[in-house]
């Protein structure tokens, strides 16, 4: 793979609700900021990736709706409908093409819409759709079946919600920033067995913006260009029950690609920090163990361990992640900005000391049916 | 720089008004096993996959997780790109890049609609802004109206001018075995039929299908173990501007996301001349009056001049560049992959593919995708490697 | 972005899609619902390459990509392999929590069958059996099987 960085990032602050705001005015928001972050004008740019869904919308072609605002008047602008961290790849992947320099823009509303009847929309229309299923009650199911199978406690999976939310104090763009007890999560109202309120995210408003650009661009932006080292995906089957929710064999397949790219044999020991997509608290652990950072089961453990807390070995979501704030599809861009941040010295009080290589996660589907993972580092 | 690429196999449904038999991930997986079949591939040989269609008109979120089972997703990279009408030409684009980047050698390309399962004008008439547009923009048909009106008032084009483009491509479907509309359109049948909004009547428009397409692409170096003759891109360009409807409005400019395309395009591919150097056209012509209007933004010829161009015989099979032998949009319609339809079409002619619909002697094909809000992609695939 | 706006509440529009939708189920669905709705009977497919048996029943195998043709009627009795118990509403539902859906096993299959759990709900845990209990009216709809209950 050709040398590619990522040279200017943007976040809005997440809110529960922007009132303020359309989804052009916060895309141009993050386009503008980007391209000062990395000292870039809207003519460095030649290529322009959004990251719109029309569910999420409500509108057919829901790039439409924000490609101007991203710079693409006269430009190569095209749309990822899914998670940042695949619309990211787009970007990626036409910089390596030839072009120069890529924005790519996620934007979302949760304040406009439904989540239960949007991520209804996910599901099979004949077989499932109609018993209602929606992103929440599957996440429940996942977490039943990966808490059951491994002997998995709520108390241990709560430890999650703590230590994010905890972490949110330190990142001024998170929604939620809580000083909460396991007691707190234990004692939230019950939404489906297992997950209590403080086991899920917030609706969310937000956008983010990331510029990938080619070794030459990178020489002369602003800040130290963060390298792109490993990025891969990888989508398990659809249908739930054909697949194993205790084994994220997507993921795994994800991890071990992106690895290879980026010479990780031992991701505990190579990687510095890590952002992973936790909309719901279990989701934490589960992933930690598709990505290789321990055996099965042993997820839950690490926060226990001091492992994956601030200051640990592997911190893991220093940003507060998704449980702190989680406007879809823009909450897998924001950790891969967050990773960036980490590997510039730029996290400011969620700084993780020398931050060398970072990885960032995001997925697509129900609990977590398609990976994308990112392995990002300051040296080419 | 990226790696060069072309096409090395395409397939595609038999496409119709709508497939009762099959859901769309059934129907994904006849274009997916017909572009396989084509190129002698199996879908383990497939690196990635790069899907699109228009979530609204079936109603699914998350149409790449959905599919997998049927676009041979399972335990594969994928991902969705959903561009409205061009859907299907930037999924193509999109795998272009997958591979160009050199991080894929074989990735699969699909793009697909069941335009039956839902109302169709219903769910397009939310691509406009709800506070701004959607009260008084009715659908697709009005803003080509529009267009049109002001065409036909600077030129003096007339109806019967644009119905010549769809009695053309309706001939050409007849010798297109997937084509949706298979009967044959004369000019008095356009004029005679009902007007949906003027000067737009029933026959100058496309139909809506139930239809899938799928490309296989593949690397430089891989391409040619694969197929005696890939057929290579030399240009790929995408522009899609305007939010609001409002600021389209200048028909006087012409389709201005068109000309921009072409531009990049025929630079990319070293290409001064068109109407000369390009030997087929397959163009996503929604609407008899864009075969007029539109030739003359991609550089065919020359503002105004569509029409006589048209009329003497250049578009026509035979003629100089010969527009959409496999009948066009205004054949088949599954609208997201109509656009990718067009790239599979002109890699067709370029293969030597075509049978019936082949244009003799082929080296330079020219596919476009067309949607809203008035937004263009532009295609060029050789025989030449470049 | 503009002082005046922090003092004032911004309009909305509410609004809502309105796009109806008529799925086709298929030939390979619809043999499964009309065999629920006729004959209260559960029917799979086998794949004969992996000799997977999928319900509902696929027209092909996403793992070997490969047709299916076989037909098997499967129990309508099964294992629960996990479940979760809703407390929260909204539209969509069938039913007013608090109920439970459940990835059933059934006798015969290869994969879990999503379904609902409606009595019972303290009771529940995986590991157990359930069966089907299907509706009296039945229209040709994973619904015709009203829910699954503990045996």
């Amino acid at each position: 793979m050709d040398n590619a960085a990522i040279v200017g990032v943007a976040q809005t602050k997440y809110e529960r609700r922007k009132k303020d705001q359309i989804l052009a005015d916060l895309v141009f928001d993050v386009t503008q900021a980007a391209l000062d972050d990395a000292g870039l004008a809207i003519g460095d740019i030649d290529s322009v990736v959004t990251v719109s869904n029309d569910f999420f919308d409500g509108r057919t072609i829901s790039g439409m709706a924000v490609g101007d605002a991203a710079g693409g008047e006269d430009k190569n602008i095209s749309t990822v409908s899914g998670d940042g961290t695949f619309g990211a790849f787009y970007g990626l992947m036409r910089v390596l093409s030839g072009y120069k320099a890529t924005i790519v823009v996620a934007h979302y509303k949760g304040s406009e819409g439904s989540v239960p009847i949007t991520t209804n929309g996910m599901f099979d229309p004949i077989f499932q759709r109609p018993l209602g299923i929606d992103a929440i009650s599957a996440a429940a199911l996942q977490a039943n079946a990966y808490m059951t199978r491994f002997g998995i406690r709520e108390e241990d999976v709560a430890q999650v919600s703590v230590k994010n939310h905890g972490n949110a104090k330190n990142n001024p763009c998170a929604q939620l920033p809580m000083d909460i007890t396991v007691t707190d999560v234990m004692k939230s109202r019950k939404i489906a067995a297992p997950l209590k309120l403080l086991d899920c995210c917030p609706i969310s408003d937000g956008a983010a913006a990331i510029i990938i650009a080619n070794e030459e661009i990178a020489a002369r932006t602003k800040k130290k260009p963060v390298w792109v080292k490993g990025v891969a995906h990888c989508c398990e089957e659809y249908l739930l029950g054909d697949r194993r929710l205790s084994d994220p064999v997507a993921l795994k397949d994800a991890a071990r690609r992106a690895y290879a790219m980026a010479g990780i044999t031992d991701p505990m020991a190579q990687i510095d920090v890590a952002e992973v997509l936790e909309p719901f608290s279990y989701m934490e652990p589960l992933w930690l163990e598709g990505l290789g950072f321990c055996k099965p089961g042993e997820g839950a453990s690490l926060i226990e361990k001091g492992i994956t807390p601030m200051g640990g070995r592997l911190p893991v979501n220093p940003s507060g992640g998704a449980l702190s704030a989680n406007p879809i599809l823009v909450a897998g861009l924001a950790r891969l900005i967050e990773a960036t941040l980490q590997v510039r010295g730029e996290a400011g009080a969620r700084q993780v000391k020398n931050a060398a290589t970072a990885l960032a996660h995001g997925f697509n589907g129900p609990c977590g049916q398609s990976h994308c993972v990112w392995i990002v580092g300051g040296k080419k | 720089m990226g790696r060069r690429v072309a096409i090395v196999g395409v397939g595609q449904t038999y496409h119709k008004s709508h497939r009762p038999d099959v859901t769309s991930r059934e129907m994904i997986r006849e274009a997916v096993t017909a572009a396989l079949d084509d190129a002698e591939l199996t879908i383990r040989d497939i690196d990635a996959i790069v899907i699109g269609n228009m979530d609204h008109f079936e109603s699914i979120n998350y149409v790449d997780t959905y599919s997998v089972e049927g676009s041979g997703g399972v335990m594969k990279p994928i991902m969705k790109v959903s561009t409205g009408g061009t859907t299907g030409a930037t999924v193509a684009i999109a795998a272009y890049y997958h591979v160009a980047s050199g991080l894929f050698d074989r990735v699969l390309a699909i793009g697909f609609e069941k335009n039956s399962e839902s109302d169709t004008t219903g769910a397009i008439i939310t691509c406009s802004d709800a506070i701004w547009d959607r009260f008084s923009y009715s659908g697709a048909i009005p803003s080509l109206a529009t267009e049109a009106t002001a065409y036909m008032e600077k030129y003096g084009a007339t109806q019967e001018d644009a119905a010549i483009i769809g009695e053309r491509d309706r001939n050409n479907a007849l010798n297109n075995p997937f084509a949706h509309l298979q009967r044959p359109l004369t000019v008095a049948d356009i004029m005679a039929s009902p007007m949906l909004a003027y000067p737009i009547k029933l026959g100058d428009i496309c139909p809506r299908s139930d239809g899938a397409c799928a490309c296989v692409l593949a690397a430089d170096g891989v391409a040619q173990k694969i197929t005696r003759k890939p057929a290579w891109f030399k240009a790929a360009a995408v522009r899609h501007t305007y939010t609001w409807f409002g600021d389209s409005t200048d028909y006087n400019k012409g389709l201005v996301s068109m000309q921009r395309a072409s531009k990049d395009a025929y630079q990319q591919a070293g290409i001064t001349k068109p109407a000369e150097e390009i030997d087929v056209a397959e163009l996503y012509l929604p609407y008899t009056w864009a075969g007029l209007k539109w030739i003359e933004d991609i550089g065919f010829c020359g503002p105004g001049e569509g029409v006589k161009f048209v009329r003497d015989g250049n578009t026509h099979m035979g003629g100089r560049i010969p527009v959409n032998p496999s009948g066009g949009v205004i054949s088949t319609n599954c609208i997201g992959a109509t656009a990718m339809l067009r790239v599979a079409e002109a890699a067709i002619q370029v293969m030597g593919k075509g049978g019936k619909r082949q244009v003799p002697d082929v080296k330079n094909a020219l596919a476009t995708g067309f949607g809203g809000c008035f937004w263009s992609d532009v295609v060029i695939l050789s025989t030449e490697r470049p | 972005m503009t002082e005046w706006l922090k003092d004032v509440e911004p309009l909305t529009l509410k609004g809502q899609i309105a796009v109806p939708y008529s799925w086709w189920v298929g030939d390979t669905g619809s043999r499964f619902l009309m065999s629920l709705r006729d004959d209260r009977k559960i029917l799979g497919t086998e794949c004969p390459s992996c000799g997977t048996v999928f319900v509902p029943p696929r027209k092909n195998c996403g793992r070997c990509f490969v047709d299916i043709d076989q037909w098997v009627e499967v129990a309508a009795e099964g294992v629960i392999e996990a479940h979760t118990i809703v407390h929260y509403a909204y539209p969509v539902q069938p039913v007013k929590p608090p109920f439970a859906y459940a990835l059933i096993r059934l006798d015969g299959t290869d994969v879990g069958f999503l379904h609902l759990i409606r009595k019972d709900l303290d009771k529940i845990k995986n590991g157990l059996r359930v069966k089907a209990k299907f509706k009296e009216e039945r229209t040709g709809s994973i619904l015709d099987i009203d829910s699954f209950e503990l045996i």
